[in-house]
């Protein structure tokens, strides 16, 4: 304790004077912790957006054909009377996922937690290049307000799905719908620039600024899973530009590239969309992992289980995540011989996916567990993805992807992926790094509360969705009572409508907690979880510039209960008599 | 059943080696998720932080690691193995039988557009007529659709028979099936097709040889009538 008390000693209150004007301290900063903190902000309004839309599906598939209550107040063109029109409906549909891929879950992970971890965890004074970084943000809420217009446009908001499958996509004589379906290209070229600025300032940062012994394998598995995403988003994002450029190009200026009848191919649209498509999938968990990783390790009071294995891990998985596309198109009319190919790889993310699960549980297992609130989460995000991916091999295995390929089961498995797992790993991460962040505690009773609402009430909601897809019930319907077949299972989409209902409220929980605690919550002191990594040696909030004097580092992240050190914990830069101090950088590296 | 783990009914020689292998998935990772949920409300119990314990400092274990290995990739490997075979037979580019009846499906929105190759059995002749949102085929007895789409991407998907493939525009792709009960059933639209997908329903009838040369003999007279 002695030599935590020495490190705030030195950094706190280190003097330094904040001479910034208030626009760029709060607005347009360069400061990688408040981009960080613009971008939850942000990302936390459109999550809620998101959810909005889902409780008017929700409303729609368990009561369909009845007035919405409330409603009313949406346009004629929209909800006559309080009804969801059909057209509407499939623009919730592809909003819902837009929102949610586009706007907050990925914004969540690398907007927020790559911004505010990156420098801070690695012993940096900001990012490599603080002003791409404000741009990265500033341009991230034109992409946001321009899919937003999208619902004002005459002719609706875009209806062909978050994958916008072409030729329905781009063609207004089929989909009813034009300038919504160009804001929505737009907005996503101009968000992919956004994503592309961020990556490129955490891949040079993470190679150039770590502070001096911090090796690779020093790193938080947190730095790691954000690295690796970094790469893949500079990877991905440009495909998925090239693609919605080539789609808006045949709206407007005539190109064909997608059109059958003039000679393009609809199912290269297909293969750009999911050759984005599935690193995208792992650009959404990875760093999650890599979060769930860290607060495990603390909430353990444990070192990480593998580590090696862990890293590899990622790196396997985001190798995978290249070659395993043609899953989302087994039934698409691709040659059938590609879905041999495709089945392989993607039954091989298995591996990589066990090595970490089991690894989490190896850091549990003769641990002494404190269930701290992001703890909850943390673990609860391993049991959740354990599901999601379980449920990824039924859909691996081709014959079985005939038949449940586009029904609700899909629909189980994404959410048990992306909510279950990335937003559960979310409400880690934020629970954990808000003292950090605001420098006040969140309330850990109604932090509790909430955790438990949103588990119990998630389960009911996503776990009935196997079995609806298990009946055939396909996704994208507007009105399931439509078929015979799935009529006797309306009494089970009631079900889930008001589960849903119910996980939506229990949010409202978490929003006043993370509102009220900003300006009443308890004083942070630097270090409240005990953790070893280096942002805890620093003030919460760190002032600007991070750290006073550059740490040196001596050992990994996770030295927790190690017989050297008297506590249960043992921080990165804590030098013991038989550290020795690594050498200086070369010049160069 | 809407709480069930099981497949409902299935009605074609698929519905068969495609619920075993969902069975055969169900049963393996219904093992895998309850060795790791157990095991981990159990070391949610065991661990738990008591005054006096401390936790042990543990970096891994290689021989851990090797085994959760290998165990999933075999696992997963002999899935793909057995998966492969049944893929080919039912999806595979030379899996159509040779007797296969031939019938062309057309989507449009929103719509079915079924081509019957009319007594002489053969498409493309004169005999052939269309019926809307009416697919009509013989039971145990292989059927070859082709599914061309006419303005966006639509999916024939009959659940009972457990197929579903994508009717693309400018592509003609092949598949077949052969039901084993007859009834009438469901054609769904599996892929979102606009804001009608919802209701982009046909019927299917499956006859027996006799019910089904009956019928065509009155398709004949109304085509005559007409």
């Amino acid at each position: 304790m002695a030599t935590t008390a020495a490190t705030v000693g030195q950094v706190g209150h280190a003097g330094h004077v904040d001479d910034r004007s208030f626009l760029r301290k709060y607005i347009f900063s360069t400061d990688h912790k408040m981009i960080g903190i613009q971008f939850l902000i942000m990302s936390l309004i459109f999550l809620g957006l998101g959810g909005t839309l889902a409780m008017m599906m929700r409303w729609q598939l368990g009561f369909p054909g009845q007035a919405m209550p409330g409603g009313t107040i949406l346009p004629e063109t929209m909800a006559p009377g309080g009804i969801l029109l059909p057209e509407f409906y499939i623009s919730l549909v592809t909003m819902h996922g837009t929102f949610m891929v586009f706007f907050a879950i990925m914004p969540l992970l690398v907007g927020v937690f790559g911004n505010f971890l990156i420098p801070l965890k690695i012993g940096a004074p900001d990012m490599a290049f603080p002003r791409l970084n404000m741009m990265s943000f500033w341009v991230a809420v034109p992409a946001g307000l321009i899919m937003l217009a999208g619902f004002w446009a005459e002719g609706g908001h875009a209806g062909a799905g978050w994958t916008s499958y072409a030729p329905l996509s781009e063609a207004p004589e089929y989909s009813g719908v034009s300038l919504g379906q160009q804001l929505w290209c737009v907005s996503l070229i101009v968000l992919g620039l956004s994503s592309m600025l961020g990556a490129v300032n955490y891949i040079t940062t993470v190679i150039n600024m770590r502070a001096p012994g911090m090796t690779w394998f020093r790193l938080p598995l947190s730095i790691w899973a954000l690295f690796i995403t970094a790469i893949l988003v500079l990877l991905a994002i440009p495909i998925l530009a090239g693609g919605v450029i080539m789609l808006l190009f045949d709206q407007t200026i005539g190109t064909h590239f997608f059109k059958p009848a003039t000679g393009g191919q609809a199912l290269l649209w297909q293969h750009l969309f999911w050759f984005f498509g599935h690193p995208e999938v792992y650009i959404l968990i990875l760093p999650a992992m890599g979060f769930v990783s860290d607060i495990i390790a603390n909430g353990s009071r444990k070192p990480i289980f593998g580590y090696e294995s862990m890293v590899f891990a990622i790196m396997g998985i985001g190798f995978l995540g290249w070659i395993v596309w043609g899953h989302h198109m087994f039934q698409s009319g691709m040659n059938p011989t590609l879905g041999q190919t495709f089945m392989i790889s993607t039954l091989l993310i298995a591996v990589p996916s066990a090595i970490k699960t089991f690894n989490w549980m190896g850091t549990m297992w003769r641990g002494s567990l404190h269930f701290h609130v992001p703890m909850l989460h943390a673990v609860a995000f391993v049991a959740m993805f354990v599901i999601g991916g379980l449920s990824g091999v039924f859909m691996a295995s081709t014959p079985v992807d005939i038949y449940i390929h586009d029904t609700y089961f899909i629909v189980a498995h994404i959410h048990y992926v992306l909510f279950g797992g990335s937003l559960f790993a979310l409400f880690a991460a934020i629970t954990y790094w808000y003292p950090k962040m605001f420098g006040r505690m969140m309330n850990a009773f109604w932090g509790k509360v909430h955790f438990w609402l949103t588990f119990v009430f998630y389960n009911l909601t996503f776990f009935p969705m196997h079995q609806l897809g298990l009946q055939g019930h396909m996704r994208r319907i507007y009105d399931p009572t439509q078929y015979q077949f799935l009529q006797p299972l309306q009494p089970l989409n009631q079900f889930i409508s008001i589960a849903a209902f119910l996980l939506f409220a229990a949010q409202a929980i978490f929003a006043l907690n993370f509102i009220v605690s900003w300006f009443t919550g308890a004083k942070a002191e630097t270090n409240p979880w005990r953790d070893n990594a280096l942002e805890w040696t620093v003030p919460s909030p760190p002032p600007h510039g991070n750290f006073a004097v550059t740490p040196t580092v001596y050992r990994g992240p996770y030295e927790y209960s190690s017989p050297e050190a008297t506590e249960d914990y043992l921080p990165q830069d804590q030098r013991l008599p038989t550290d020795r101090v690594p050498a200086p950088k070369p010049a160069g590296d | 059943m809407p709480w069930s783990w099981l497949l409902p009914d299935g009605a074609s020689t698929f519905a068969g080696r495609i619920d075993f292998l969902y069975y055969v998935i169900l049963v393996i990772t219904g093992i895998a998720f309850v060795v790791v949920e157990v095991g981990l409300v159990w070391f949610l119990i065991k661990y738990r932080a008591r005054p006096g314990r401390k936790a042990e400092y543990i970096h891994g274990s290689t021989k851990a690691e090797i085994t959760w290995t290998s165990v999933t990739a075999v696992t997963v490997v002999v899935l793909g193995l057995m998966s492969g075979p049944v893929w080919n037979q039912i999806k595979g580019r030379d899996s159509v039988p040779g007797d296969a009846m031939p019938v062309a499906i057309h989507g449009q929105q929103f719509e079915w557009h079924v081509t019957y190759p009319g007594p002489d059995g053969q498409l493309g002749s004169a005999d052939d007529f269309d019926l809307r949102n009416q697919l009509h085929v013989v039971v145990n007895r292989p059927t070859v659709a082709t599914l061309t789409a006419e303005d966006v991407i639509h999916s024939f998907f009959v659940p009972a028979w457990r197929i579903k493939q994508d009717a693309v525009p400018g592509m003609g792709i092949r598949v077949w099936f052969q039901p084993t009960e007859v009834g009438t059933y469901e054609l769904a639209c599996a892929e979102l097709c606009g804001l009608g997908h919802y209701r982009m329903r046909a019927q299917v009838t499956v006859h027996t040889q006799d019910s089904y040369d009956q019928w065509l003999a009155e398709q004949g007279q109304n085509v005559a009538l007409r």
